[in-house]
Protein backbone atom coordinates (compact mmCIF):
# COMPACT_ATOMS: atom_id res chain seq x y z
CA UNK A 1 0.00 0.00 0.00
CA UNK A 2 1.45 3.18 -0.76
CA UNK A 3 -0.81 5.85 1.11
CA UNK A 4 0.65 9.89 0.99
CA UNK A 5 0.04 11.95 3.85
CA UNK A 6 -0.99 15.62 2.04
CA UNK A 7 1.05 18.42 3.69
CA UNK A 8 3.20 15.53 6.10
CA UNK A 9 6.61 16.66 5.77
CA UNK A 10 8.34 14.82 9.04
CA UNK A 11 11.87 15.41 10.75
CA UNK A 12 13.85 12.97 9.04
CA UNK A 13 15.51 11.86 11.65
CA UNK A 14 17.07 8.92 9.99
CA UNK A 15 19.95 7.73 12.08
CA UNK A 16 21.33 4.03 10.73
CA UNK A 17 21.06 2.94 14.25
CA UNK A 18 17.07 3.12 14.81
CA UNK A 19 15.53 0.38 13.16
CA UNK A 20 12.71 0.38 10.59
CA UNK A 21 9.78 2.28 12.05
CA UNK A 22 11.56 3.21 15.07
CA UNK A 23 11.80 7.46 16.36
CA UNK A 24 14.60 8.67 18.66
CA UNK A 25 13.55 9.34 22.36
CA UNK A 26 15.33 11.24 24.79
CA UNK A 27 13.37 10.77 28.00
CA UNK A 28 12.89 6.79 29.14
CA UNK A 29 9.38 6.19 28.92
CA UNK A 30 7.84 3.71 31.24
CA UNK A 31 6.10 0.56 29.92
CA UNK A 32 4.14 -1.86 31.85
CA UNK A 33 0.89 -3.97 32.55
CA UNK A 34 0.19 -3.11 36.02
CA UNK A 35 1.83 -1.43 39.39
CA UNK A 36 5.04 -1.59 39.33
CA UNK A 37 5.75 -4.13 42.43
CA UNK A 38 7.59 -3.23 45.52
CA UNK A 39 10.88 -5.66 45.39
CA UNK A 40 13.11 -5.83 48.50
CA UNK A 41 17.09 -6.68 48.27
CA UNK A 42 16.82 -8.41 51.43
CA UNK A 43 14.45 -11.09 50.30
CA UNK A 44 15.22 -10.68 46.93
CA UNK A 45 15.85 -14.09 45.06
CA UNK A 46 16.93 -14.60 41.19
CA UNK A 47 16.89 -18.46 40.24
CA UNK A 48 17.39 -20.35 36.96
CA UNK A 49 15.63 -23.76 36.64
CA UNK A 50 16.69 -26.20 33.98
CA UNK A 51 14.02 -28.84 32.22
CA UNK A 52 15.05 -31.67 34.48
CA UNK A 53 14.35 -29.02 37.68
CA UNK A 54 17.34 -28.26 38.62
CA UNK A 55 17.92 -25.16 39.97
CA UNK A 56 20.49 -22.53 41.02
CA UNK A 57 19.40 -19.81 43.13
CA UNK A 58 21.23 -16.03 44.09
CA UNK A 59 20.51 -13.90 46.69
CA UNK A 60 21.17 -10.03 46.11
CA UNK A 61 24.48 -10.28 48.43
CA UNK A 62 25.74 -13.25 45.95
CA UNK A 63 24.43 -12.14 42.84
CA UNK A 64 26.19 -8.33 43.49
CA UNK A 65 29.43 -10.45 44.13
CA UNK A 66 29.45 -12.02 40.51
CA UNK A 67 31.74 -10.32 38.34
CA UNK A 68 30.13 -7.31 36.76
CA UNK A 69 29.61 -5.18 33.12
CA UNK A 70 29.66 -1.98 32.51
CA UNK A 71 27.65 -2.34 29.33
CA UNK A 72 26.64 0.84 26.51
CA UNK A 73 23.78 -0.10 24.26
CA UNK A 74 20.73 0.96 22.21
CA UNK A 75 17.57 0.17 23.35
CA UNK A 76 14.12 -0.32 21.24
CA UNK A 77 10.52 -0.47 22.49
CA UNK A 78 7.75 -1.81 20.61
CA UNK A 79 6.07 1.17 21.04
CA UNK A 80 8.52 3.03 18.29
CA UNK A 81 11.17 4.83 20.36
CA UNK A 82 14.53 3.81 20.79
CA UNK A 83 17.16 5.27 23.25
CA UNK A 84 20.95 5.16 21.84
CA UNK A 85 24.03 4.82 24.01
CA UNK A 86 22.27 3.95 27.41
CA UNK A 87 24.64 2.93 30.27
CA UNK A 88 23.93 -0.10 32.42
CA UNK A 89 25.75 -2.48 34.86
CA UNK A 90 24.73 -5.95 35.03
CA UNK A 91 25.99 -9.81 35.29
CA UNK A 92 26.45 -11.59 32.33
CA UNK A 93 24.13 -14.30 31.39
CA UNK A 94 27.39 -16.08 29.84
CA UNK A 95 28.43 -15.74 34.08
CA UNK A 96 24.91 -16.97 35.62
CA UNK A 97 24.73 -20.12 33.05
CA UNK A 98 28.25 -21.16 33.54
CA UNK A 99 28.27 -24.84 34.68
CA UNK A 100 24.77 -25.26 34.56
CA UNK A 101 24.05 -28.25 32.33
CA UNK A 102 20.81 -27.92 29.85
CA UNK A 103 19.84 -29.12 26.57
CA UNK A 104 17.67 -26.43 26.41
CA UNK A 105 16.20 -24.21 23.58
CA UNK A 106 13.83 -21.85 24.96
CA UNK A 107 13.75 -19.50 28.35
CA UNK A 108 11.15 -18.22 30.06
CA UNK A 109 11.79 -15.37 32.02
CA UNK A 110 9.55 -14.77 35.54
CA UNK A 111 9.45 -11.57 37.42
CA UNK A 112 7.91 -10.45 40.08
CA UNK A 113 4.31 -9.20 40.01
CA UNK A 114 3.34 -12.08 37.58
CA UNK A 115 4.95 -10.81 34.47
CA UNK A 116 6.69 -13.80 31.99
CA UNK A 117 8.07 -13.39 28.29
CA UNK A 118 9.60 -16.31 26.25
CA UNK A 119 13.30 -15.85 24.62
CA UNK A 120 15.22 -18.38 22.83
CA UNK A 121 18.65 -19.31 24.85
CA UNK A 122 20.81 -18.49 22.45
CA UNK A 123 19.77 -14.91 22.56
CA UNK A 124 21.26 -14.81 26.01
CA UNK A 125 23.99 -16.58 25.41
CA UNK A 126 27.73 -14.93 23.57
CA UNK A 127 27.65 -11.67 25.53
CA UNK A 128 24.31 -10.77 24.33
CA UNK A 129 22.37 -10.52 27.96
CA UNK A 130 22.36 -9.62 31.23
CA UNK A 131 20.26 -9.28 34.50
CA UNK A 132 21.33 -5.22 35.12
CA UNK A 133 21.33 -3.65 38.36
CA UNK A 134 22.61 -0.30 37.32
CA UNK A 135 21.35 2.31 34.92
CA UNK A 136 23.26 5.65 34.14
CA UNK A 137 25.61 4.73 36.98
CA UNK A 138 23.02 4.71 39.66
CA UNK A 139 21.04 1.76 41.53
CA UNK A 140 18.04 0.84 39.21
CA UNK A 141 15.03 2.56 39.65
CA UNK A 142 11.90 0.67 40.86
CA UNK A 143 9.78 1.62 37.78
CA UNK A 144 12.75 1.13 35.27
CA UNK A 145 12.61 -2.60 36.54
CA UNK A 146 14.82 -2.55 40.03
CA UNK A 147 16.65 -3.61 41.91
CA UNK A 148 17.24 -6.10 38.79
CA UNK A 149 15.92 -6.72 35.68
CA UNK A 150 16.98 -8.76 32.61
CA UNK A 151 18.67 -6.61 29.59
CA UNK A 152 18.74 -8.48 25.63
CA UNK A 153 18.75 -5.23 24.03
CA UNK A 154 18.91 -6.93 20.64
CA UNK A 155 15.22 -7.79 20.74
CA UNK A 156 12.46 -5.46 21.54
CA UNK A 157 12.29 -4.26 25.15
CA UNK A 158 9.32 -5.95 26.29
CA UNK A 159 11.73 -9.06 26.17
CA UNK A 160 14.15 -7.06 29.16
CA UNK A 161 11.68 -8.35 31.59
CA UNK A 162 11.65 -5.77 34.58
CA UNK A 163 11.81 -7.08 38.03
CA UNK A 164 13.42 -10.55 37.10
CA UNK A 165 13.34 -13.41 39.93
CA UNK A 166 14.08 -16.25 37.65
CA UNK A 167 14.35 -18.21 34.19
CA UNK A 168 13.28 -21.48 33.14
CA UNK A 169 15.06 -22.98 30.41
CA UNK A 170 12.42 -24.85 28.65
CA UNK A 171 13.11 -27.70 25.64
CA UNK A 172 9.92 -26.16 23.67
CA UNK A 173 9.23 -22.65 23.61
CA UNK A 174 5.98 -21.16 25.11
CA UNK A 175 4.73 -17.68 24.84
CA UNK A 176 5.03 -15.08 28.05
CA UNK A 177 2.37 -12.21 28.67
CA UNK A 178 2.79 -10.02 25.97
CA UNK A 179 3.22 -12.36 23.30
CA UNK A 180 0.10 -14.43 24.35
CA UNK A 181 -1.15 -11.20 23.87
CA UNK A 182 -0.48 -11.12 20.42
CA UNK A 183 3.46 -10.06 20.21
CA UNK A 184 5.89 -11.34 17.93
CA UNK A 185 7.53 -14.48 19.86
CA UNK A 186 11.18 -13.13 19.10
CA UNK A 187 10.88 -9.66 18.47
CA UNK A 188 14.05 -8.42 16.42
CA UNK A 189 13.02 -4.79 15.86
CA UNK A 190 15.81 -5.15 12.72
CA UNK A 191 13.34 -7.03 10.92
CA UNK A 192 10.40 -5.12 12.84
CA UNK A 193 9.01 -8.25 14.61
CA UNK A 194 6.52 -6.32 16.75
CA UNK A 195 3.22 -8.32 16.33
CA UNK A 196 2.44 -12.29 15.30
CA UNK A 197 2.89 -12.80 11.83
CA UNK A 198 5.22 -9.71 11.26
CA UNK B 1 -8.73 -12.39 34.05
CA UNK B 2 -10.02 -12.08 30.43
CA UNK B 3 -7.64 -11.35 27.92
CA UNK B 4 -8.94 -11.19 24.30
CA UNK B 5 -5.84 -12.94 22.37
CA UNK B 6 -5.87 -11.84 18.16
CA UNK B 7 -2.43 -13.79 16.69
CA UNK B 8 -2.95 -13.01 13.67
CA UNK B 9 -1.03 -10.71 11.32
CA UNK B 10 -2.19 -7.41 11.25
CA UNK B 11 -2.06 -5.50 8.14
CA UNK B 12 -1.90 -1.62 7.53
CA UNK B 13 -4.92 -0.27 6.32
CA UNK B 14 -5.71 2.82 4.35
CA UNK B 15 -7.49 5.57 6.99
CA UNK B 16 -9.23 8.69 5.74
CA UNK B 17 -10.33 11.59 8.18
CA UNK B 18 -14.00 12.17 7.99
CA UNK B 19 -14.13 15.01 10.72
CA UNK B 20 -11.24 16.45 12.73
CA UNK B 21 -12.95 18.32 16.14
CA UNK B 22 -11.44 20.08 18.60
CA UNK B 23 -11.42 19.00 22.10
CA UNK B 24 -9.26 21.82 23.63
CA UNK B 25 -6.49 24.43 22.67
CA UNK B 26 -3.93 21.50 21.96
CA UNK B 27 -6.20 18.02 21.81
CA UNK B 28 -8.19 17.04 18.51
CA UNK B 29 -10.41 14.05 17.94
CA UNK B 30 -9.85 12.70 14.22
CA UNK B 31 -12.90 10.23 13.55
CA UNK B 32 -11.65 8.01 10.61
CA UNK B 33 -13.23 5.69 8.54
CA UNK B 34 -11.06 2.84 8.12
CA UNK B 35 -12.34 0.05 5.63
CA UNK B 36 -11.34 -3.85 6.99
CA UNK B 37 -10.97 -2.16 10.22
CA UNK B 38 -11.19 -6.01 12.46
CA UNK B 39 -12.74 -3.89 15.39
CA UNK B 40 -11.53 -3.47 18.33
CA UNK B 41 -12.22 -3.59 22.22
CA UNK B 42 -12.32 -0.70 24.61
CA UNK B 43 -9.10 0.44 25.65
CA UNK B 44 -7.05 -0.82 22.83
CA UNK B 45 -4.40 1.18 20.88
CA UNK B 46 -3.38 1.65 17.16
CA UNK B 47 -0.58 2.45 15.19
CA UNK B 48 -0.81 5.56 12.96
CA UNK B 49 1.75 5.80 10.17
CA UNK B 50 2.62 9.01 8.40
CA UNK B 51 3.95 9.18 5.02
CA UNK B 52 5.54 12.13 3.13
CA UNK B 53 5.89 12.45 -0.26
CA UNK B 54 9.23 11.07 -0.46
CA UNK B 55 8.66 8.08 1.36
CA UNK B 56 9.39 9.18 4.34
CA UNK B 57 7.41 7.55 6.92
CA UNK B 58 7.15 7.52 10.42
CA UNK B 59 5.06 5.82 13.34
CA UNK B 60 3.30 6.51 16.67
CA UNK B 61 0.59 4.40 18.88
CA UNK B 62 -2.52 6.12 20.04
CA UNK B 63 -5.29 4.73 21.92
CA UNK B 64 -8.45 4.00 20.36
CA UNK B 65 -11.38 6.27 22.27
CA UNK B 66 -14.33 5.17 19.81
CA UNK B 67 -16.85 2.70 21.70
CA UNK B 68 -15.72 -1.11 20.96
CA UNK B 69 -16.83 -2.23 17.25
CA UNK B 70 -15.66 -5.41 17.59
CA UNK B 71 -19.45 -7.21 15.73
CA UNK B 72 -20.34 -3.52 15.84
CA UNK B 73 -22.69 -1.55 13.00
CA UNK B 74 -20.13 0.84 12.31
CA UNK B 75 -17.21 -1.20 12.26
CA UNK B 76 -14.97 0.77 9.44
CA UNK B 77 -14.86 3.63 12.02
CA UNK B 78 -11.85 4.37 14.06
CA UNK B 79 -11.53 7.87 16.90
CA UNK B 80 -8.29 8.77 18.60
CA UNK B 81 -7.59 11.87 20.54
CA UNK B 82 -4.03 13.56 20.14
CA UNK B 83 -2.49 15.82 22.32
CA UNK B 84 -0.16 18.44 20.56
CA UNK B 85 3.00 18.33 21.92
CA UNK B 86 5.05 21.98 20.77
CA UNK B 87 8.09 19.78 19.76
CA UNK B 88 6.72 16.54 18.20
CA UNK B 89 6.86 15.19 14.72
CA UNK B 90 3.56 13.56 14.48
CA UNK B 91 1.21 15.44 16.48
CA UNK B 92 1.53 18.90 15.46
CA UNK B 93 0.41 17.31 12.01
CA UNK B 94 -2.60 15.21 13.02
CA UNK B 95 -4.03 18.22 15.73
CA UNK B 96 -3.10 21.02 12.95
CA UNK B 97 -2.49 19.52 9.11
CA UNK B 98 -4.75 16.90 9.16
CA UNK B 99 -8.54 17.13 7.89
CA UNK B 100 -11.13 15.52 6.28
CA UNK B 101 -10.25 13.87 3.54
CA UNK B 102 -6.60 13.36 4.32
CA UNK B 103 -5.00 9.85 4.75
CA UNK B 104 -2.56 8.03 6.39
CA UNK B 105 -1.98 4.37 7.26
CA UNK B 106 -2.95 2.53 10.02
CA UNK B 107 -2.32 -1.23 12.16
CA UNK B 108 -4.32 -2.49 15.18
CA UNK B 109 -5.83 -3.14 17.09
CA UNK B 110 -2.91 -3.57 19.94
CA UNK B 111 -3.09 -5.07 23.11
CA UNK B 112 -5.25 -7.29 25.51
CA UNK B 113 -4.45 -6.91 28.38
CA UNK B 114 -5.27 -2.66 29.42
CA UNK B 115 -9.13 -3.65 27.36
CA UNK B 116 -12.95 -4.07 29.20
CA UNK B 117 -14.49 -6.18 27.85
CA UNK B 118 -18.09 -4.81 28.50
CA UNK B 119 -19.05 -7.94 30.30
CA UNK B 120 -17.05 -7.99 33.17
CA UNK B 121 -19.66 -7.82 36.70
CA UNK B 122 -17.36 -5.68 38.37
CA UNK B 123 -17.74 -1.69 38.87
CA UNK B 124 -15.59 -0.32 36.84
CA UNK B 125 -13.05 2.23 38.01
CA UNK B 126 -11.08 4.67 35.77
CA UNK B 127 -8.08 7.21 36.50
CA UNK B 128 -6.74 9.42 33.69
CA UNK B 129 -4.51 11.85 33.98
CA UNK B 130 -4.45 14.39 31.11
CA UNK B 131 -4.89 12.74 27.61
CA UNK B 132 -5.24 9.43 29.37
CA UNK B 133 -8.32 9.88 29.26
CA UNK B 134 -8.86 8.23 25.96
CA UNK B 135 -8.61 4.95 26.43
CA UNK B 136 -10.76 5.16 29.37
CA UNK B 137 -13.65 7.20 27.30
CA UNK B 138 -13.76 4.32 25.06
CA UNK B 139 -14.63 2.15 27.97
CA UNK B 140 -17.28 4.98 28.98
CA UNK B 141 -19.01 4.93 25.69
CA UNK B 142 -18.65 1.12 25.34
CA UNK B 143 -20.44 0.59 28.79
CA UNK B 144 -23.47 2.76 27.81
CA UNK B 145 -23.50 1.03 24.20
CA UNK B 146 -23.58 -2.31 25.96
CA UNK B 147 -26.08 -0.97 28.32
CA UNK B 148 -24.25 -2.36 31.36
CA UNK B 149 -25.75 -1.74 34.04
CA UNK B 150 -22.21 -1.76 36.39
CA UNK B 151 -21.24 1.42 38.05
CA UNK B 152 -18.86 3.91 36.55
CA UNK B 153 -16.67 5.85 38.35
CA UNK B 154 -13.89 8.28 36.51
CA UNK B 155 -11.02 10.36 38.33
CA UNK B 156 -9.72 12.79 35.89
CA UNK B 157 -6.37 14.60 36.82
CA UNK B 158 -5.86 17.59 34.73
CA UNK B 159 -4.16 21.05 34.82
CA UNK B 160 -7.37 23.57 34.71
CA UNK B 161 -10.88 22.90 33.56
CA UNK B 162 -9.87 24.26 29.86
CA UNK B 163 -7.65 21.07 29.40
CA UNK B 164 -10.47 19.01 30.13
CA UNK B 165 -11.31 16.85 26.65
CA UNK B 166 -14.86 15.32 25.97
CA UNK B 167 -15.99 17.96 28.92
CA UNK B 168 -19.54 18.41 27.91
CA UNK B 169 -19.75 14.56 27.07
CA UNK B 170 -18.86 13.22 30.41
CA UNK B 171 -21.03 15.66 31.60
CA UNK B 172 -24.26 14.24 29.60
CA UNK B 173 -23.20 11.13 30.61
CA UNK B 174 -23.03 11.24 34.25
CA UNK B 175 -26.71 13.34 34.02
CA UNK B 176 -28.17 9.71 32.37
CA UNK B 177 -25.54 6.88 32.90
CA UNK B 178 -24.44 5.04 36.36
CA UNK B 179 -21.73 7.20 35.95
CA UNK B 180 -20.03 9.46 38.04
CA UNK B 181 -17.08 11.86 37.40
CA UNK B 182 -14.56 13.59 39.51
CA UNK B 183 -12.25 16.56 37.68
CA UNK B 184 -8.68 17.11 39.97
CA UNK B 185 -7.51 20.27 38.19
CA UNK B 186 -3.75 20.40 39.01
CA UNK B 187 -3.64 23.84 38.66
CA UNK B 188 -6.27 25.85 40.37
CA UNK B 189 -6.00 29.77 41.95
CA UNK B 190 -9.47 30.81 41.40
CA UNK B 191 -10.66 30.45 44.59
CA UNK B 192 -13.57 27.37 45.03
CA UNK B 193 -13.60 24.67 42.10
CA UNK B 194 -16.35 23.91 40.53
CA UNK B 195 -18.63 21.46 42.31
CA UNK B 196 -17.85 17.60 42.08
CA UNK B 197 -14.26 18.35 41.38
CA UNK B 198 -11.21 18.75 43.40
CA UNK B 199 -8.14 20.56 42.82
CA UNK B 200 -4.28 19.94 43.92
CA UNK B 201 -2.83 16.21 43.46
CA UNK B 202 -4.99 13.25 43.94
CA UNK B 203 -4.55 11.66 47.07
CA UNK B 204 -5.54 9.16 49.86
CA UNK B 205 -8.89 10.84 50.27
CA UNK B 206 -9.34 11.59 46.49
CA UNK B 207 -9.06 7.82 46.45
CA UNK B 208 -11.44 7.22 49.29
CA UNK B 209 -14.31 9.85 47.85
CA UNK B 210 -14.37 9.51 44.21
CA UNK B 211 -13.22 5.72 44.73
CA UNK B 212 -15.10 2.39 45.37
CA UNK B 213 -13.79 1.04 48.55
CA UNK B 214 -11.71 -2.40 48.07
CA UNK B 215 -14.79 -4.34 49.63
CA UNK B 216 -16.76 -3.92 46.22
CA UNK B 217 -14.28 -5.61 44.40
CA UNK B 218 -13.49 -3.08 41.55
CA UNK B 219 -11.49 -3.60 38.35
CA UNK B 220 -9.25 -0.87 37.72
CA UNK B 221 -7.68 1.33 34.79
CA UNK B 222 -5.28 4.14 34.93
CA UNK B 223 -3.91 5.62 31.77
CA UNK B 224 -1.82 9.01 31.89
CA UNK B 225 1.66 10.31 32.22
CA UNK B 226 3.73 7.88 34.55
CA UNK B 227 4.35 9.71 37.48
CA UNK B 228 0.66 10.19 37.40
CA UNK B 229 0.20 6.31 36.89
CA UNK B 230 2.65 5.19 39.46
CA UNK B 231 1.25 7.56 42.39
CA UNK B 232 -2.51 6.62 41.42
CA UNK B 233 -1.43 2.83 41.71
CA UNK B 234 0.42 3.32 45.20
CA UNK B 235 -2.60 5.10 46.63
CA UNK B 236 -4.96 2.74 45.15
CA UNK B 237 -2.65 -0.51 46.93
CA UNK B 238 -2.17 1.89 50.03
CA UNK B 239 -6.12 1.72 50.01
CA UNK B 240 -6.29 -1.94 50.00
CA UNK B 241 -7.14 -2.32 46.29
CA UNK B 242 -4.68 -5.46 45.02
CA UNK B 243 -2.32 -5.07 42.63
CA UNK B 244 -3.70 -7.81 40.15
CA UNK B 245 -7.01 -5.16 39.57
CA UNK B 246 -5.04 -2.52 38.47
CA UNK B 247 -4.80 -2.10 35.25
CA UNK B 248 -2.03 0.65 33.49
CA UNK B 249 -1.23 2.31 30.69
CA UNK B 250 1.48 4.80 30.60
CA UNK B 251 2.76 6.93 28.01
CA UNK B 252 6.01 9.14 28.12
CA UNK B 253 6.65 11.77 25.57
CA UNK B 254 5.21 10.14 22.28
CA UNK B 255 6.19 13.01 19.90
Amino acid sequence: MNVVSRGFGGRRRDDPKLPPGQYLERGFPVLQAGPTPPVNTATWKFTITTETGDSTRWDWKQFTALPAEDITTDIHCVTQWSKLGTHWRGVSLDTLLDGIQTNAGYVMARSYGGYTTNVPLPDLRDGKAWIAYEYDGKRLPPEHGGPARLLVPHLYFWKSAKWVTGLDLMTHDKRGFWEELGYHDYGDPWREQRYQGD
Amino acid sequence: MARTAVPRRLNWLAATVKEAKDETATARTLILDVPGWPGHVAGQHVTVKLTAEDGYSTQRDYSIANAATAGAQDGDRLEITVQRLADGEVSPYLTGVAGPGDQFEVRGPIGGWFAWPGDDPRPLLLLAGGSGIAPLMSMIRTHDQVKSQVPVRLIYSVRTPADVIYADELSERERDSPLMVTNVYTRWWAGDPPPGSRTGRIDASVIAEAGFPPEWNPLIFACGPSGFVETASALLIGSGHPPFTIKTERFGPSS
